[in-house]
């Protein structure tokens, strides 16, 4: 076997070193019982060349979206990603190293990190990110759980336009550990009825832009989680940093949020990456890794994993969160993205955003859908039709398009409707394309 | 000697206004006016601006001053740092799963679903459980959805309340308490016995109806397996409490023996230890849980399942604990696991526990004059050592370690268990050479020697890298987390 490297006569010489005659002898303590004896009832081994071509067969039996054009986002995005990226975090010496418990032999790494916790604090304007959480939705859910440490609250307000998926990990996660969850009511597609903020609310959470596309009202929110004493958490959307206002200028407590679009490859939704950045107040309560920089005893800079008694390995039972190993990989990947974006580039990209996405939204109203919302979007938006949309999603896979979701799982009252985004990578064609097939398909 | 490499600069201190390091989209659709199409917009955003060889150098530098399994030998105890293949990594960049979209229907998603389904049902025959979920992203994140459900099965029972308490051995790894807390459980902590198995006795003056289950790593921290494991299950069990496997340890196991066949009730997995899917410097983590069939109503949705012909997604499952993270696990991850759990197949499984095994003695064996080992047992797949003969010299674990690394190696884990004086936890895998664990062990004898003859070589370790020990209190005191192009800027 290729990855073990032992021969007949690695095995004899080790075996005589430690004094013994087989392998088998090693595992005495195991009582007989429990033994395996003989194959496991798997699949039999392939080399090299059967196993690409068997994995390469799966991969064909899905309908990728390098042939189907991708109009679905709800979270996870089909966007550019530099070719430096996959070159960099396939580098050995980044893939194969682990948590830098020993910081001398893992400086490139902490470097980075450092780097990834600035560029994602800007991003989200605070004063300060960790490195890093699982996913947006854990990352929230880590968030709400925070705010009940600060202010000792227990009822979790969240907007009904956050992420569906989000709202359900929240309820895992509060069930688990004894928090109760309030929504806050939608109106027109944005978080509207706060009265369900008082006193009791540890903080309030809402999404920017919203599930809907739709850029809340961010200072609105943050006067009903003051006036209620609550914390303020803001779910927010990477890419759309690159134009709008950041949360952290509207006072945000805790800003979280869902990495990939940073250079992830949708991949099926995972690996992602959790975001998290707070006011400098929190960080002693913050979960997770946070890279500082220090020096040695000659004065040479340098970087360590710190803070290190909020952590699991440290504090046990005490510690503010359980999470070990997270997601610095994929941390990398963002990094990497942020540096080769830049300034100019993430802007681009927004800006890109928005204009694909105003042109769909005239586009797909003059084929016969119907914006749902008359709010301002970033995106992505939820487009009303005369149609079942999962009959209009299937007619349109069959041309090509992945023409977004449909909505009436999540919401019942928007059973007419599908959630659209539209990338920096789509292009006028492709639109009109898609315009034109559902204007067929609604007819 | 030291490191002849120039220390990095930040990316803040590189480029220049007006570059970008990519060869960005450029939309072919109508100008719009942006302050109508989303309102204000932000004045400052502050990232770099590099060109993309600037860049790309700036991480190939990086990568120079990073050490991983690719660089050299890497015995971090309880992590299975052990080599990932290549193939791994061209599965999952094929575009046919890596670009693929978690909300596209599922019958435009069959391969991926054949993936999760085989993946599910390899790890059910490797661990003895008759269920496996993937939905769990990392270890800790594993360990906690084993909690839940077993805070739902008690609660499912009305025993909810009563059962309020997690044991978890002083052994075992922080994680475990630190999970059982997430999920409002207070926790007890059983002692270990002088020849490293559970305190038997001490386990029964801990067990009543307040018991919710009991967090064992098997085989333990201390790379001993449990020999009374099934006596210890059934223990917990009388009390109507639960018995999860931290499965950390997987590597000794398989192939050979089969945590479902111990008496557990559910255990959870590393896909990147055992796996071998990247470390990637601290994640992605992989963590798959297994469980017998009463805690299965509980276990969070979607559950994929193979019905006939096709693989479906339940939904709509009332005892679920519901949702634990955003979509299907780790999918990519998965496809690398899967991709790894094939090339081994059921001919060549039961090789991986037993090199690994037989490497963990080999390195015990050869060090055991000069490290001895904290119990005199055959270990399983790390060896776990003292350094304690050499405080008297005033030397600690974390001088060796450090000394190790001028010697062009990663050191081991250190200080953990936290039950052995003066700890030194090292597994070497399954995946490296006899010379390699010779040059190891080599090193180490000779780091010893020096420990008494010249204990200011170990002091002062590491000199080869382009940092030396760093200061971790001025570290917590200065804190400085976020790079600021001023002292006084925002």
């Amino acid at each position: 076997m290729a990855y073990i490297p032992h021969t007949e006569e690695d095995r004899r010489e080790m075996l005589a070193t430690i004094g013994i005659n087989s392998i088998d002898e090693l595992f005495r303590e195991i009582p007989e019982n429990l033994r395996v004896h003989g194959q496991l009832n798997i699949p039999s081994f392939l080399s090299e060349d059967k196993l690409y071509s068997h994995l390469a067969e799966l991969s064909r039996r899905n309908s990728d979206l390098v042939e189907t054009v991708c109009f679905l986002g709800a979270g996870i995005y089909d966007r550019y990603i530099p070719s430096t990226v996959a070159a960099v975090i396939q580098r050995g010496e980044f893939l194969t190293a682990y948590t830098p418990y020993q910081p001398e032999l893992s400086q490139g790494y902490l470097q980075a990190i450092y780097e990834f916790q600035t560029m994602v604090a800007n991003l989200y304007g605070m004063d300060l990110a960790n490195a890093s959480m699982y996913d947006g939705a854990t990352s929230m859910a880590e968030a709400a759980i925070m705010a009940h440490g600060v202010n000792g609250r227990s009822k979790i307000a969240i907007s009904r336009a956050v992420h569906p998926h989000y709202r359900e990990v929240l309820r895992t996660y509060c069930w688990s550990v004894g928090l109760d969850i309030v929504e806050i009511d939608t109106e027109g597609g944005i978080t509207s009825n706060f009265t369900p903020v008082d006193s009791e609310a540890a903080c309030v959470i809402v999404q920017y832009p919203n599930f809907f596309g739709v850029i809340e009202d961010l200072g609105k929110a943050r006067d009903a989680a003051r006036a209620a004493g609550a914390m303020f958490i803001v779910v927010a959307d990477p890419t759309a940093m690159g134009l709008l206002k950041p949360p952290g200028e509207f006072d945000a407590d805790i800003v979280v949020g869902e990495g990939q679009p940073l250079g992830i490859p949708m991949g099926f939704g995972g690996p992602l990456l959790g975001l998290f950045s707070c006011k400098d107040e929190f960080v002693r309560r913050i979960p997770g890794r946070i890279v500082g920089r220090t020096s040695d005893h000659d004065g040479n800079n340098g970087y360590v994993m710190t803070l290190r008694t909020r952590e699991q390995d440290i504090r046990r039972e005490k510690a503010t969160s359980n999470i070990c190993t997270n997601e610095a990989l994929m941390g990398l990947a963002a990094t990497v993205y942020m540096e080769a974006m830049g300034k100019n580039g993430l802007r681009a990209v927004a800006e890109a955003t928005v204009r694909n996405t105003q042109y769909a939204m005239k586009k797909l109203t003059e084929a016969g859908g119907k914006l749902r919302f008359q709010q301002r979007v970033f995106g992505e938006f939820v487009l009303e039709i005369p149609k079942s949309p999962a009959s209009v999603q299937e007619a349109l896979l069959k041309k090509g398009i992945l023409c977004g979701l449909p909505l009436g799982d999540y919401y019942p009252e928007l059973k007419n409707c599908l959630l659209v985004a539209v990338t920096e990578i789509r292009t006028k064609e492709q639109i009109d394309h898609f315009a034109a097939e559902l204007k067929e398909a609604l007819k | 000697m030291k490191k002849q490499v120039p220390v990095p600069k930040l990316i803040f201190e590189q480029g220049r206004p007006g570059r970008i390091g990519a060869n960005i989209p450029v939309p072919n659709t109508p100008e719009v006016n942006l302050t109508e199409a989303v309102g204000e917009i932000r004045e400052t955003l502050g990232l770099p601006e590099v060109g993309e060889l600037e860049m790309l150098r700036h991480f190939t530098h990086l990568s120079h001053v990073n050490y991983g399994i690719e660089t050299g030998f890497y015995p971090l105890g309880s992590c299975t740092m052990k080599y990932n293949p290549k193939i791994n990594e061209r599965t999952a960049s094929l575009p046919g799963f890596a670009a693929t979209h978690p909300m596209q229907p599922v019958s435009t998603a069959r391969g991926n679903f054949e993936i999760l389904a085989r993946v599910q049902e390899i790890l059910e025959e490797i661990t003895g459980f008759p269920e496996v979920t993937l939905q769990p992203v990392a270890g800790a994140h594993g360990e906690m959805t084993c909690l839940m459900l077993i805070k739902a099965y008690h609660e499912s029972r009305g025993e909810g309340e009563q059962r309020s308490v997690i044991l978890v051995p002083d052994s075992a790894h922080g994680t475990n308490p630190a999970s059982a807390a997430r999920c409002g459980y207070s926790v007890k902590s059983v002692p270990t016995d002088a020849a490293g198995n559970t305190d038997i006795e001490a386990l029964t003056g801990l067990l009543d109806n307040s018991i919710a289950g009991l967090m064992l790593t098997n085989p333990s921290t201390l790379a001993l397996f449990e020999p009374n494991i099934e006596k210890i299950c059934e223990m917990v069990h009388s009390v109507g409490g639960q018995v999860f496997c931290d499965g950390a340890n997987m590597n000794a196991m398989v192939g050979t023996t089969r945590p479902g066949d111990h008496g557990f009730d559910c255990m959870h997995l590393n896909l990147h230890k055992t796996f071998s899917t990247p470390h990637g410097g601290g994640g992605p983590g992989c963590g798959a849980i297994a469980l017998m069939n009463h805690l299965e109503p509980f276990l969070p949705t979607p559950v994929i399942r193979r019905e006939g012909e096709k693989v479906v997604l339940l939904k709509n499952r009332p005892q679920s604990i519901g949702r634990v993270s955003s979509f299907f696990g780790q999918f990519l991850m998965e496809v690398r696991a899967y991709t790894y759990l094939m090339a081994y197949g059921k001919e060549r499984m039961a090789d991986i526990s037993r090199h690994a095994v037989l490497n963990a003695n080999y390195v015990r064996e050869r060090l055991k004059e000069v490290l001895p080992p904290a119990h005199d047992r055959p270990c399983m797949h790390e060896c776990v050592l003292t350094a304690q003969q050499y405080k008297k010299n005033g030397i600690r674990a974390l001088d060796i370690s450090k000394r190790l690394i001028d010697y062009g190696f990663h050191p081991p884990t250190n200080y953990f268990p936290l039950i052995v004086p003066e700890c030194l936890m090292i597994e070497p895998t399954e995946t490296e050479t006899k010379e390699t664990l010779d040059a190891f062990c080599d090193a180490l004898i000779a780091i010893c020697g020096e420990a008494i003859s010249n204990p200011e070589l170990l002091h002062s370790a590491p000199t080869t890298q382009i940092v030396g020990r760093l200061d971790e209190t001025a570290a917590v005191k200065n804190l400085d987390v976020r790079w600021k192009p001023c002292k006084s800027c925002p």
